[in-house]
């Protein structure tokens, strides 16, 4: 079951002989030790750098999956790249930065984890994207392939490293955010992207309203706009492209004060001061849809408002179609709403029966 | 099979005339894109409603009979062949653009509003829907979510996945499920993104709601002329590898190129190995860097380029692209379109394998394809009328989806699997995998009533095929019966 097919998912050849036997012997460890789990009924929590642990821990006994780690394949002139599950996030960005190229989803690095700021198959679990998710695309969309164990003990594989692919049901997205209740992600394929030439980040003074305003206004035309964050009395805009591209869009913008870019990385990670200085209470997540308003100056809103952060529990009062995230303090109840979350529990037994993975997180 | 009293409760479901069921009138709804693949449906219901949707699931459900969703029939790999003891749910009156929200920039659509009407009811904003499959003018949007279906322009903007936002679906347990909305997250799994591209083998889309974009103020298309396949190859990495996303990269080889020009006089070199068209769009200025440097590229590669001057060459250059199917009934009387993905680097390689493939099998092969994606389309022309030459082509098919599986690819990229490519299914899946699948279909269909063998073969069929791989001696699952 789950055979290797050497030729059917890229292994360069010199990448086979460095790492090879290793590499494979840890993965039909983790399929062993979930095959195990699931015998002796003992559920199991996956772990790679709990970095995420203030999202609600797995559960079940503890499976580290570091010592499953390594760039499998990385081809820049495909905008692909083949990683394994324990691999550090740190060090995918770093090599494809190397060579011009971004993880299009950018995930968060949280400082507090055990042993790095977290993990490829952490990132791709938990679903987390940075500033540029409306115009880059999250995690899912990023997605091409995965190898998983599900709670059968099952290597499988979906998906792949091409671009279009609709062979079978698209379960390479649905590990995306999963935090494995489906499978213990054992290597993920996902898209790349260029970076651009040129990044520049501008300040704007103005209310929520405002920032607001700007940002739909803006959202109907043509622009190289990859963030937006609001904060403080002042919306901060990215633009990205040529040189050329990016001025000639701070003019019709009147994008007048350039500011630091520093601010993009501080709030994707939670470095920013914003989130450190209420560090000690609770911090909530609101994702809004497009057609909805969640405009307070106490909060910091960017995605085009679809995505706001407050330090405080979450509000009683939500815009239709909003919901709350609970990043530290208690946390709210199971996610999905009626009939939908009865299909996500069927889907879930479909991956794993038993429960042997990750009882902790609910679904 | 014909059980009377079941045609009277759906017929009650339904508008007057929403139920047809004589063997004139369902006639047209025999066969899909796939013309060779044909089967009589026991009825056909015509919806007008999500609610007459559902009623005719409840039927369905209490009476045991399959159902198979169709939009606009112009799918090519069969998913919407009909069966002879089922229903055929068409949702082609179901056409009504619901809502266009300029402040969310989304369209809330029926399914069976078709794909080019979504940009043109939204153009007078400045706004349109990116996915354009090559059938924009008839495929339904319900369509193209069942079959994640892409287009010429999915290399910047993605494939249908990437552009819906939300989608309402009927389950034949009588749920409506209601997956993602207006927003860009969902809480718990995504079964937005699942429901995507799973055939029909899940539930009904009775509305979906898609994300609108600005249109790009300015395109621009170069064509560049190569003497040499792999060099052709080579510049559209080269093109990636600069970090250059262009709208659209599209190739064809010279078979494909002749038949164009014949057909539509595009003012492509009719010498040349393989022509690259390169489409550029955005603002003004980036394309305009992007323009040049791009020509750099291709020129470097040892291409002969040319950048249409105005927007009447530029739509001619486009003309002979999408002309290039039609065009193909002028060299044989019938074509065979293949769908396989693979990575970029090994287009020059896979191209020049079909070429021998195509001599062994005497049969001669065009190609014209998304060469950006790396998604080929390879057309197989062949006579039906020869003895032979359509069992030919079949299995100069199948190898070159064998093919595309051993370069690291897939054996559909945007058509689907339908009943096309189930057995090709076998080669790409291992039992266990193909087994994930029939559960995560048992999650929201456990009887087996939706589009039943379509899309994941069984067990048994690849099996019988001899496809399924044995590792170290043991079948997996033992305990069940294969043959």
């Amino acid at each position: 079951m789950g055979e290797p097919r050497g030729d059917a998912w890229p292994r360069p050849d010199g990448l086979r002989l460095a790492v090879g036997t290793l590499a494979v012997d840890e993965a039909e460890a983790l399929r062993a030790a979930v095959a195990e789990a699931r015998r002796i009924r003992r559920p199991l929590g996956m772990v790679g750098h709990a970095s995420k642990a203030f999202l609600g821990g797995p559960g079940g006994e503890p499976l580290s999956t570091l010592g499953h780690r390594g760039i499998v394949d990385y081809r820049p002139e495909e905008l692909t790249l083949t990683a394994r599950a324990g691999t550090p996030l740190a060090e995918v960005a770093h090599a494809v930065a190397e060579n011009g190229q971004i993880l299009p989803f950018d995930p968060p690095r949280f400082a507090g984890g055990v042993g790095g700021e977290g993990t490829f198959g952490g990132a791709i679990a938990c679903g987390l994207a940075g500033p540029a998710r409306p115009w880059r695309g999250g995690v899912r969309d990023a997605m091409l392939g995965v190898e998983i164990v599900n709670g059968l003990g099952e290597r499988l594989r979906f998906g792949g490293t091409v671009m279009k692919n609709v062979a079978g049901y698209d379960v390479s997205r649905l590990m995306a955010g999963a935090r494995g209740t489906l499978g213990l992600i054992l290597s993920a394929s996902v898209r790349l992207q260029p970076a651009p030439a040129v990044e520049k980040t501008y300040r704007l003074e103005c209310d929520a309203e405002q920032a607001d305003a700007n940002c739909r206004r803006w959202a109907r035309l043509p622009l190289p706009i990859t963030g937006t964050c609001f904060l403080a009395g002042a919306l901060r805009v990215r633009l990205s492209g040529s040189s050329q591209a990016v001025a000639v869009a701070r003019a019709e913008m009147a994008l007048a004060t350039e500011d630091d870019p520093a601010v993009w990385e501080e709030v994707r990670d939670h470095r920013h001061a914003f989130f450190l200085e209420s560090a000690a209470g609770p911090l909530t997540r609101v994702s809004v849809p497009r057609n909805r308003r969640f405009l307070r100056e106490d909060a910091l809103i960017e995605w085009n408002g679809c995505q706001a952060w407050l330090s405080e529990s979450p509000p009683d009062e939500l815009p239709e179609g909003a919901f709350a995230t609970v990043f530290r303090g208690e946390p709210v109840g199971a996610a999905g709403a009626g009939n939908t979350a009865d299909y996500a529990r069927r889907l879930r037994r479909a991956f794993d029966p038993d429960g042997v993975l990750n009882p902790g997180i609910a679904s | 099979m014909p059980k009377p009293h079941v045609l009277r409760r759906l017929a009650a479901c339904l508008s007057p005339g929403g139920l047809i069921t004589d063997a004139h009138a369902v006639r047209p709804f025999e066969t899909d894109g796939l013309t060779a693949i044909r089967e009589r449906p026991w009825a056909v219901a015509l919806p007008e409603t999500a609610g007459q949707v559902r009623a005719v699931l409840g039927v369905c459900r209490d009476e045991g009979v399959p159902v198979v969703t169709r939009g606009a029939g112009t799918g090519l790999s069969g998913g919407a062949r009909p069966r002879r003891d089922g229903v055929l749910l068409t949702l082609s009156k179901m056409r009504r653009v619901k809502e266009v929200d300029l402040d969310a920039c989304t369209a809330t659509l029926e399914p069976g509003v078709t794909n080019l009407a979504i940009s043109e009811a939204v153009r007078e904003h400045g706004l349109h829907y990116a996915p354009d499959p090559s059938s924009q003018i008839a495929c339904s949007i319900g369509g193209n979510v069942a079959e994640n279906a892409g287009g010429v322009h999915c290399l910047k903007y993605g494939l249908t996945v990437h552009n819906v936002l939300g989608l309402r679906v009927q389950t034949i347990a009588g749920d409506e499920l209601v997956l993602g909305g207006k927003g860009l997250e969902q809480p718990g799994l995504d079964l937005l993104a699942v429901m995507i591209g799973s055939e029909g083998m899940l539930g009904v889309i009775t509305e979906v709601t898609v994300k609108l974009l600005p249109l790009p103020p300015v395109k621009r298309v170069l064509l560049a002329a190569f003497g040499d396949l792999q060099a052709a190859g080579d510049a559209v990495s080269a093109i990636i590898a600069a970090g250059i996303v262009p709208a659209g990269l599209e190739m064809m080889d010279n078979p494909a190129i002749r038949a164009a020009e014949d057909f539509a006089a595009a003012g492509y070199p009719r010498d040349a190995t393989a022509v690259l068209l390169c489409e550029l769009d955005g603002p003004k200025a980036q394309v305009e860097t992007d323009t040049e440097r791009v020509r750099q590229l291709l020129e470097t590669g040892g291409a002969a380029v040319r950048v249409a001057r105005d927007e009447a060459e530029r739509e001619r250059l486009w003309k002979g692209r999408k002309s290039a199917f039609p065009a193909m009934g002028r060299l044989a009387p019938d074509y065979y379109c293949m769908d396989g993905t693979i990575p970029r680097s090994a287009l020059a390689q896979v191209l020049g394998d079909i070429a021998e493939l195509s001599a062994e099998h005497g049969l001669r092969v065009a190609n014209v394809f998304h060469a950006g994606d790396g998604n080929l389309h390879p057309l197989i022309l062949f006579d039906a009328n020869e003895p032979g030459e359509a069992d030919r082509a079949r299995a100069l098919g199948d190898a070159i989806l064998r093919l595309c599986v051993r370069a690291g690819g897939t054996v559909t990229g945007e058509h689907g699997v339908g009943v096309e490519k189930l057995d090709a299914m076998c080669e790409q899946f291992s039992a266990a995998e193909l087994d994930q699948f029939h559960r995560l279909k048992a999650a929201f269909d456990p009887r087996g009533l939706m589009n039943p063998g379509k899309a994941v073969p069984s067990l048994a069929r690849c099996s019988e095929l001899g496809g399924m791989r044995v590792h170290a001696g043991k079948l997996p699952f033992p305990h069940l019966e294969r043959f």
